[in-house]
């Protein structure tokens, strides 16, 4: 069972034996995602195998951390106690340049869809830090 | 390749449990017990007589075999496949090629769930969206699910379509139109489109009053040959059934406008040897709005990206050119979690002629599409009376 860490508040389990690059990289304040070696895809979420080609090479590379917002959902109520201070926050949907999408944060005013977003980072308190977007 | 099952099952049984005060406080197994019996016994038969058995709620690991033994049953066939609000459509496609097959010959298909009791008990939920993938990719962002990935596909969909607010609560008041005709439903009080957009977000773009009730309930579907169906009162023929999935999060769905009915429904208009202009009354499942919006387009009951207008005039009112969730939907009707099986049996009600002051006069031909997950997974059954056989 994964556990999570309590003590930032912010409910984000301890990583994944195939997820650890991840986060290892977020205390370096980079974003990073897996590409298949076979067919050259970007692959999100961190897994073994290549959901686009079945290819079992997936490597590791740093993304520029910009990107547009491809769907906003605005949640006016806390999903968790973490978030209680931050309402209204956003939960986003972002386009990466180098195109994956992945779920995250854009904190304050509400962004539309293809606002120009770039990743910045909210700290944890084991010095691992979570990935969240601000307007660019 | 078109699948062959048209006309080969027909549902000769429908049951289902609502309560006026949405809460059904008995057991999960004597609930189901209860509705199997009912609709066994609106086919006129008993449970000597099943054969097949599906059913994946209850929260075990071997439902069907457990429920079978409880009910002194022993199926040759059964199937617990889990596709949330689709699974029950998915279990008519399966059940009608068992029996093409010559695997079965009458097959039960039952759900029940009591979210409702279990929380006046104090109990938690079954945490069914807490995947390791989604603790670990979604829940640190404050996700609420399923809500936060609806909310997300309706938001993209007025982003890329101009889809207003107006038009989708035209939805939900068209459902609610529907309960008032409903002495059963839930919610009977009518709405208006101000109603909805004055309920307050729930999650941005979604109102209130455009999320599914959370309600006690249970429904059973009686499925046989069409050799049986025969000998029995009343049949109605499946023509086509087909499911699809396409994703399980939604940041993994193709196109946060397009759902994997898509596929299920054209494959079961195929089977069926129909088209969307031969439909006579739908049943789409309604856990949001916007589920509606997307089955109407995905099934080709309009453009992509014209559901909007498709639906603003009350095209699916009573009265309107294409009836739908004549029953109230799991908008007021009732809601349990899983709203797949009471699609069917509305379905088969109206095909029937037994929905009083709802009936859809003359209904030769249904079509009930069940939803499930974030969008993930769907199941398009068509049905119709001998007439169209």
């Amino acid at each position: 069972m994964i556990n999570e860490v309590k003590s930032s508040g912010l409910p984000v389990p301890e990583p994944s034996a195939v997820s650890a690059p991840f986060w290892e990289a977020t205390r370096k304040h980079q974003l990073v995602m897996q590409r298949c070696a076979s067919c050259r895809h970007l692959v999100w979420y961190p897994r073994h195998v290549c959901p686009h080609c079945g290819g079992f090479s997936l490597q590791w590379e740093q993304l520029s951390g910009q990107g547009i917002v491809h769907a906003v959902s605005v949640h006016h109520r806390p999903a968790h106690p973490a978030f209680a201070e931050r309402v209204p926050y956003s939960v986003v949907l972002v386009d990466l340049d180098e195109g994956a999408r992945i779920m995250s944060n854009v904190f304050g005013p509400p962004p539309t869809v293809d606002d120009h977003v770039s990743v910045t980072w909210l700290p944890l308190d084991d010095g691992r830090n979570l990935p969240v977007f601000e307007p660019r | 390749m078109i699948n062959s099952i048209r006309g080969a099952a027909a549902i000769v049984g429908v049951a289902d449990e609502v309560s006026p005060s949405g809460v059904i406080d008995v057991p999960l197994r004597e609930l189901e017990a209860r509705v199997i019996t009912a609709a066994l016994a609106d086919a006129g038969l008993s449970l000597s007589d099943v054969d097949g058995l599906c059913t994946c709620t209850g929260g075990t690991l071997m439902h069907s075999v457990e429920l079978a033994e409880y009910l002194g049953i022993t199926p040759r066939f059964t199937d617990a496949t889990q596709t949330g609000g689709a699974s029950y459509g998915l279990y008519i496609e399966h059940a009608a090629a068992a029996i093409a097959a010559g695997l079965a010959e009458t097959v039960v298909i039952v759900y029940a769930s009591t979210p409702r009791a279990a929380r006046k008990r104090g109990e938690k939920g079954l945490g069914v969206f807490a995947t390791p993938e989604r603790l670990e990719w979604e829940t640190p962002f404050g996700v609420m699910l399923p809500l936060s990935a609806y909310a997300l596909a309706t938001n993209r969909h007025m982003a890329v379509y101009g889809t207003t607010a107006e038009q989708l609560a035209r939805i939900a008041v068209d459902t609610r139109t529907w309960a008032t005709r409903n002495p059963r439903a839930n919610q009977r009080d009518p709405i208006t489109v101000d109603d909805v957009l004055n309920s307050g977000y729930v999650v941005e773009p979604i109102h209130k009053l455009e999320c599914c009730l959370v309600t006690d309930g249970a429904a059973a579907v009686v499925v046989t040959s069409a050799q049986r169906a025969r000998q029995l009162e009343r049949q109605v023929y499946v023509l086509g059934a087909a499911s699809a999935t396409s994703h399980a999060m939604i940041t993994q769905m193709p196109d946060l406008t397009a759902t994997p009915g898509a596929v299920s429904g054209p494959a079961a208009f195929a089977a069926a040897g129909l088209t969307p202009d031969d439909i006579d009354v739908v049943q789409l499942y309604d856990s949001f709005t916007i589920t509606v919006l997307l089955a109407l387009e995905d099934l080709g009951f309009c453009k992509k990206g014209e559901g909007g207008p498709f639906v603003a005039d009350g095209v699916l009112a009573p009265g309107g050119a294409l009836p739908g969730q004549t029953s109230g939907g799991g908008l007021a009707y009732t809601h349990p979690g899983a709203f797949g099986a009471f699609l069917l049996v509305e379905a088969t009600r109206q095909l029937r002629g037994e929905c009083g002051g709802r009936q859809v006069a003359g209904a030769q031909t249904a079509l009930a599409h069940g939803t499930g997950g974030v969008l993930s997974a769907t199941s398009t059954v068509i049905l119709g009376t001998e007439a169209v056989l």
